[in-house]
């Protein structure tokens, strides 16, 4: 910076407060919209929400950010929590990994939050992580993810690996009967993960490695000519093809744009999607996409009580009738919910007994059964396919028969093979290997 | 109770009909509407078979039957009787075709398909379409056929193998028929033989993936269909040499589109422009508002609302880049940090601004029927919205050339970037020529975003995926020249699609930065610099 100075003038320097002031107001116009009903008696609990609300993430991650106002406004109507009135306190780390970690300090340190929901990529929780177990903070975590990671402090209300990617390959090859595998992927670290406990996987099931490919494409891709024709070549070796991507947020569009016009159809060669929800589709012609896949735990086209009522609230908390719901939006809604039913059975916003009285507690997902947070700091879920109708809604084609369990620690991985987490006492351990009867990591007194 | 008027209704109405097949016709419809009413995944099982069965019933409604189920208009009861809703929203008898006034929207409930069913659907539809009296749906049937190759279909094909005229879609059959044959059983070897020979002929990844799933085996079919993979492997090479071209210059263009813009105002007024990618993003939003306002006010002409949204684009982002020239850059000029600093700033409120009017999603911007699909040349893949855009992309510079070396405005911008004293001496008012050279170069890259919109996604954040890329071609091709801007993006678009392959997208991206600096070390200027005093300037 010093460097800079002479050369900056004084007028520049003014023309750049302009611009960052600008850009100040319009984050302070977006915090002034958060409910902050702070005048209640008897103080307040405060909720930390710790979203992008810009940057190449805040297509995702305001949605989330919304659905959190709401769960909390809901709740506050019903009366608050243990006699006080719950307190939103909003940040915007930006899509930036380094400030996710800075605002997690915030929140806990200076704005005390009770606890936190946040985070949408797997880097920005790796960031936040440390942070969250030198403070001992909550943070929920509404996003499926690659598994690999069980924290004292982090509660994972999105699908691990197993409630998500292998359900949907186990549909395919029993299904669709698919000898031959595309892992597409975004570079970083969800894709990498997953594709690794997918390749295991599918050896094991007797799947030869020639009949694999693995390719990974940079953040944002926008050409995918050569790869979906690649695609398309791989799958003319007269076995049954399918792709499972990983492909992350925004280069979904022009990837299935690419598929529909080079007439790839579902029945030719299927794609099962891990990261494409209604939001995402919200921005694409899905015409020619119909019949490709998306494996969640959840669907707006849910067929239940309970989902209509919560797609009902929010269409009118946002005033909206377009918005869409999606997976990670029912995450946030389990996570808020066993929250606020853990701190009314710990009788006190402390974090400690607060992790200690969430295990075990059980609240009604959208999708007409109970979720149940397990030891490991994971929950229960069932695990949905569907199909992409014209509209963007999914067809629910296949449904497991009952709750899936999470496996933070995959079984396909060598390394990991023998680890669990158990967070109960006496255990009290994030990666407790049983071979050798020793915790290896995560251990807390 | 409901069983019982259920009966009944199927009493009434397969007694008149009593027709040969009239067993598993109605097998296949009860098969059809069951199913529709139970949700598991076997239901979708049931539902295939349903469909399959009424293919091969002779049924003569099968066909519209299968055909609403296609479309999604097909309808059950809980009486199990099936609905076929008409495109004015009333429901007819799907049996008979006789209108059902009494049945309403409540009642019924759609029946609903997979991928599997669909596939059934695809093929069932190809045999039942065979005959139809137009040549193009023949030649669809046909297609469908050779798709599904289900060895079902080959008496049905034989039929309209020998009334079939038109020589394109008989060509068609007989490679359907030879798909059909290799996974019938009990077919004689000069049969097989010969249907290795006629998919050999055809040549495509489709044939070679039908050969190949036989070349595992042994004798000599499965001789001569390793022989055929190889022989089209050959050729497939040659084409997918040709398709890494096409594919180039597709890349090319879209780089050309983004940079063009960018080669006016870095290249000619010489002003680090990172609000470049954010003029980009509010042409594809123009694109946006202007298909939302014909959807509404002009539905006759949405079909051309592209062509509409290419000169709004340009009017809205020359406007945004005039106010901006005068607002911001003009106490800026001669100070290249600050310009970078402050044009960055800029970048990330116009961002802001657009996330708050239209929120933070993506926007659905759709492409016309004339520009989805592709164009099947030989082995050669040209889909129709890459197709436009190179064409697009050089119209674009090609007027933009003309412009500058054709029009009063052109030979005064020439003029001011290359001796802005002696310009003003001559009686230009060098404010508003630089003012207007923004506004052109920002225009541009609206123009650009109207293209980009077809392929990328419409979101605040279109802009900064390419402001690198725009900013390597511009330097590549060589500063203020179009010719260099333009063979600069060929070259980075064609150089990368053909490491693609071999490298991986990501390795790619990072040669192709790796030879640019490389490149740039060795000649600064870029591929053809500036000659004469204006390099001084």
């Amino acid at each position: 910076m010093a460097l800079d100075e002479p050369i900056l003038s004084r007028r520049g320097l003014g023309r750049l407060g302009v611009a960052a002031a600008t850009i100040a107001a319009v984050g302070v116009v977006k915090a002034a919209t958060s409910p902050a009903d702070a005048q209640a008696t008897g103080g307040t609990i405060k909720v930390g929400i710790l979203h992008s609300l810009s940057g190449t993430m805040a297509i995702s991650e305001t949605t989330l950010k919304d659905v959190m106002l709401m769960l909390i406004e809901q709740q506050n109507k019903k009366g608050g929590l243990l006699g006080k009135k719950l307190e939103a306190v909003v940040v915007d780390p930006a899509s930036n990994w380094p400030l996710f970690a800075e605002k997690a300090r915030q929140l806990i340190s200076v704005d005390k939050v009770a606890a936190t929901f946040g985070c949408w990529t797997s880097v920005s929780r790796k960031s936040v992580l440390p942070v969250f177990e030198e403070l001992n903070g909550i943070l929920f975590y509404p996003v499926q993810y690659e598994g690999q990671e069980c924290s004292r402090n982090v509660f994972y209300t999105g699908a691990a690996p197993n409630q998500q990617a292998i359900p949907a390959v186990d549909y395919l090859m029993k299904e669709n009967k698919v000898k031959r595998w595309v892992l597409a992927g975004t570079d970083y670290v969800y894709p990498r993960t997953t594709n690794q406990i997918l390749e295991a996987y599918l050896k094991m099931k007797g799947v030869a490695p020639d009949d694999i490919m693995i390719n990974y494409t940079p953040f944002g891709q926008s050409d995918w000519q050569n790869i979906v024709s690649s695609i398309k070549k791989f799958g003319s070796a007269g076995k049954k093809t399918a792709v499972v991507s990983t492909i992350n947020g925004d280069a979904n569009v022009p990837f299935y744009k690419e598929l529909g016009n080079q007439g790839i159809k579902a029945t030719d060669i299927p794609v099962v999607a891990f990261s494409v929800g209604e939001e995402e589709l919200a921005g694409v012609d899905t015409k020619p996409l119909l019949g490709h896949l998306a494996a969640w735990n959840y669907f707006e086209s849910v067929d239940t009580k309970e989902n209509k009522a919560f797609i009902k609230e929010w269409k009118a908390f946002t005033k909206n009738p377009k918005r869409t719901t999606n997976d990670p939006m029912e995450a946030h809604y389990i996570g808020f919910n066993m929250w606020v039913k853990g701190v009314e059975k710990a009788g006190t916003t402390d974090p400690d007994a607060v992790i200690d009285a969430l295990i075990g507690v059980s609240v009604p997902n959208l999708s007409g059964g109970y979720s149940a947070l397990m030891p490991n700091h994971h929950i229960t879920k069932p695990v949905l396919i569907g199909e992409i109708q014209p509209d963007g809604q999914f067809n629910i084609v296949s449904e497991t028969p009952g709750l899936v369990v999470a496996q933070e620690w995959s079984p396909y991985v060598d390394d990991t093979k023998d680890l669990i987490g158990d967070w109960r006492a006496p255990l009290k351990c994030g990666a407790f290997n049983v071979k050798t009867g020793t915790c290896t990591a995560g251990k807390k007194a | 109770m409901h069983r019982i008027i259920a009966l009944l209704f199927l009493i009434i109405l397969v007694l008149p009909a009593s027709r040969s097949h009239a067993d598993t016709t109605d097998d296949a419809y009860d098969e059809l509407s069951a199913s529709a009413l139970a949700i598991s995944p076997s239901s979708f099982d049931s539902v295939r078979q349903g469909v399959e069965q009424l293919a091969v019933s002779g049924d003569p409604r099968a066909a519209v039957v299968i055909g609403a189920l296609h479309d999604g208009m097909l309808f059950a009861r809980d009486d199990h009787l099936l609905f076929i809703q008409q495109p004015d929203g009333s429901y007819a008898d799907a049996r008979t075709g006789v209108p059902a006034k009494d049945v309403t929207d409540d009642d019924v409930k759609s029946v609903r398909v997979n991928n599997a069913v669909r596939s059934a659907i695809d093929a069932a539809l190809g045999s039942l379409q065979l005959f139809a009296p137009d040549a193009p749906t023949r030649l669809q049937a046909a297609s469908a056929v050779f798709t599904s190759h289900d060895p079902a279909a080959l008496p049905a094909l034989d039929k309209a193998l020998a009334k079939e005229t038109n020589p394109e879609v008989k060509r068609r059959m007989e490679q359907a028929k030879a798909a059909a044959l290799l996974s019938a059983p009990d077919v004689s070897q000069a049969d097989r033989l010969a249907a290795v020979a006629t998919l050999r002929a055809r040549g495509d990844q489709d044939s070679r993936s039908l050969l190949s799933a036989l070349a595992g085996q042994t004798g000599p079919v499965a001789d001569a269909a390793s022989a055929a993979v190889v022989s089209i492997d050959h050729v497939l090479q040659i084409w997918s040499l040709a398709q890494s071209v096409y594919y180039g210059v597709s890349l090319g263009s879209v780089l050309l589109l983004a940079a063009a813009g960018l080669a006016i105002t870095f290249g000619v007024m010489g002003v680090i422009n990172m609000a470049h990618g954010e003029m980009v993003m509010i042409g594809a939003y123009v694109t946006f508002v202007v298909q939302q306002l014909m959807h509404a006010y002009l539905p006759s002409l949405y079909g051309i609302s592209l062509l509409i949204a290419v000169p709004m684009a340009f009017l809205v982002s020359g406007g945004v880049g005039v106010v901006v020239e005068r607002s911001l850059i003009r106490w800026l000029y001669g100070r290249p940090l600050e310009t970078l600093l402050a044009t960055w700033g800029l970048s990330l409120v116009l961002q802001q601004v657009v996330r708050s009017l239209f929120g933070a999603n993506n926007q659905q911007v759709d492409t016309p029927g004339w520009m989805s699909g592709a164009y099947q040349l030989g082995g050669l893949t040209l889909t129709w919205n890459r197709m436009y855009i190179i064409l697009f992309a050089f119209l674009v510079v090609a007027a933009l050339m003309a412009a500058l070396r054709y029009t009063p405005l052109g030979l005064r911008m020439r003029a001011v970037t290359q001796n802005r004293r002696m310009a003003a001496a001559m009686g230009i008012r060098t404010p508003w020529i630089d003012a207007l050279t923004f506004g052109l170069g920002s225009g541009i890259a609206g123009i650009a975003g109207v293209a980009l919109s077809q392929i990328d996604n419409v979101s605040p954040n279109l802009g900064q995926g390419y402001i690198i890329d725009s900013f390597m071609v511009v330097v590549f091709g060589g500063v203020g020249n179009l010719w260099g801007t333009t063979l600069g993006a060929l070259t980075l678009g064609i150089v990368n699609k053909f490491l693609e392959p071999i490298a991986g997208a990501v390795l790619a991206k990072i040669v192709v930065l790796v030879l640019l600096i490389l490149f740039v070390q060795r000649r600064p200027r870029g591929m053809f610099p500036l000659k004469g005093r204006a390099v001084e300037a």
